[in-house]
């Protein structure tokens, strides 16, 4: 990579539990460009969102070190807003003033009052929320708040975009829908973006590079993709395009294929063999337990 | 019974031709006020009808509106001493609970707190509650007179030590329960201590707060009658103390009456400032 904007180094995530270590991530070496949109895919457990939380300082990893335009990174802070994926926006608080938190909070020195007012409304309405800054998040649709988080994290112009499966709790129109609001915000802006997620599409649609996880325990980067499609991208027209079919398969012949999650698949088939296999082995851990 | 309800189905068509804002008002009186409405005529006449035979124990309704009538036209007459109006005798507890409750907020809000935040301080601090909250608020009076040497701080003590508890508790649930999204957020700004106490500590909280708030007054209430008619002096408490003592019956259940009404009003409004503080606290 030509200029390092983030780097993750070598990071080792092991929890402790109980007095049981259990090894996460072992060994994650990663580096992003300036405006790069990468997006992080795996199946669920993998922890890739222990990853996004390390990139965030929000976890502090066991080893290795994320550095992130020439600085380490060891805590939170607001060159790294994130996106949760739940929206997380104070209840009590109205849209406008879900987003004026972060405001005045992170620009307090460099904007006046009108300046940070100006600001706020602007983000607001850059994610098509203009409409709505006195209502409260009970008030507004579930894609609406995912909007405001977006707002809220892109008015701290963060030096990295941190989104944790931002759709992830959206029904797919609107999902469909935000995809394409934050693909035109990244053309704009140019941020860099780091997106987990579980959906082969969405990352196929917006990112530049695919980093997909092994399985867990002790997941690591398993295969880089890089995807050289033009953008603006184009959903429908990239539906029949080969390229974007071709990145498709080899992120989802990864995930189903090289790294196929054993458990829950033996679960969902349900045929003869895998059943009576799961029944001996489920009998066999029972009398290991007895003993 | 049936001229009510002929009475009540006149005026419901009348309304109809008047305004529908008066006919929803109409349905609202005859839903809500109603129903209490007949069941409170119906307890007075089971009373009058049980305390009017020349035996009867207790006074008749109509003889406690009888005997009590000056009292209640009059509630604002001072005599000097302990003979003033019942006005007086219920703001002067009122007065009590307010300091003592007042107190219990402030410091059982400070505890909840520390306590939410600090698994230490819980390990620490949660038999110790346990323990003395299951004290009865009237087992403090003594040791606080010991204490204090003098009435009036004792029975703001007993309040204090009665409404503390719930307060405590709920908010260190309440501090407990913050989901951990929020704390994220707060972390992702870099709010300071002071900010995330007041922008999302004690609004994330407040339901629970409240709830405590609501235990709290309610308990307070219940405590100060019991600890005026120790302490003497002026207060609804020592009021009915006194009304025993001259066997003037009627008096007590004026009393009782006006205490019950009061605790209700306070639980209320405790609940309407709540309702209104955690507007929109809910998770949305």
């Amino acid at each position: 990579m030509s200029n390092r904007y983030l780097s993750i180094e070598n990071v080792d995530m092991t929890f402790t539990a109980k007095g049981v270590e259990s090894q996460v991530l072992k060994g994650i070496d990663l580096t992003v460009d300036r405006g790069e949109y990468i997006s992080i895919i795996g199946h669920s457990g993998c922890g890739k969102s222990t990853l996004l939380n390390i990139v965030a300082g929000l976890t502090e990893s066991t080893s290795g070190a994320v550095i992130l335009d020439g600085k380490e990174v060891n805590s939170p802070g607001p060159d790294r807003s994130v996106v949760f994926q739940n929206h997380s926006l104070l209840p009590w608080l109205t849209v406008y003033e879900n987003v004026a938190l972060a405001v005045n909070k992170t620009c307090a020195r460099t904007k006046s009052k009108a300046e940070r007012h100006a600001w706020i409304v602007k983000n607001l309405e850059m994610v098509g929320m203009g409409h709505a800054l006195d209502k409260r998040p009970a008030e507004i649709s579930g894609g609406m708040k995912q909007r405001v988080g977006i707002a809220r994290a892109l008015a701290m112009e963060p030096k990295v975009l941190l989104l944790d499966e931002p759709f992830g709790a959206l029904d797919a129109l609107t999902r469909a829908h935000l995809q394409e609001e934050v693909m035109r915000i990244q053309d704009e802006l140019g941020n860099t973006v780091i997106m987990i997620t579980h959906d082969v599409d969405e990352a196929v649609l917006l990112s530049d590079r695919i980093v997909m996880l092994t399985n867990g325990p002790s997941a690591r980067i398993g295969e880089i993709l890089d995807i050289e499609l033009p953008r603006p991208r184009d959903r429908i027209a990239l539906a029949d395009d080969p390229r974007y079919n071709h990145y498709r398969q080899e992120v989802l012949r990864f995930l189903y294929e090289k790294q196929r999650k054993v458990e829950s698949l033996a679960q969902r088939r349900g045929a003869g063999n895998e059943k009576q296999k799961d029944e001996k082995e489920k009998a066999k851990e029972k009398r290991m337990a007895k003993a | 019974m049936s001229s009510m309800q002929r009475s009540n189905a006149l005026a419901k068509t009348a309304s109809f031709r008047w305004a529908p804002d008066f006919a929803a008002m109409q349905q609202v009186l005859v839903q809500r006020v109603l129903p209490p409405v007949v069941i409170i005529a119906l307890l007075g006449i089971l009373w009058e009808l049980l305390c009017s035979s020349p035996g009867a124990v207790l006074p008749p309704p109509s003889q406690v509106l009888r005997d009590t009538w000056e009292l209640i036209v009059n509630p604002f007459y001072n005599h000097g001493g302990n003979d003033v109006g019942m006005a007086w005798q219920i703001l002067a507890s009122l007065e009590r609970v307010a300091y003592g409750y007042s107190l219990a907020v402030v410091a059982g809000i400070a505890l909840g707190v520390l306590v939410g935040q600090s698994t230490w301080a819980m390990r620490g601090l949660d038999p110790v509650f346990q323990v003395l909250r299951t004290v009865p608020p009237l087992a403090w009076l003594p040791i606080s007179l010991a204490g204090f040497q003098d009435s009036t701080p004792s029975a703001i003590f007993v309040i204090f030590i009665t409404a503390i508890w719930p307060i405590i508790i709920n908010t260190s649930v309440g501090i407990r329960n913050i989901p951990e999204d929020y704390r994220n957020v707060a972390r992702v700004l870099r709010l300071n201590g002071m900010e995330y106490f007041t922008r999302i500590m004690l609004p994330a909280a407040a339901p629970y707060i409240f709830s405590g708030l609501r235990i709290g007054v309610g308990l307070s209430w219940l405590a100060i009658v019991a600890a005026e008619m120790l302490i003497g002096g002026v207060g609804i408490g020592f009021f009915i103390w006194d009304a025993w003592n001259a066997s003037m019956i009627s008096d007590i259940i004026l009393a009782l009456v006006y205490v019950g009404i009061v605790g209700f009003v306070l639980d209320r409004l405790v609940a309407f400032i709540g309702s209104r503080v955690t507007r929109g606290t809910a998770q949305g």
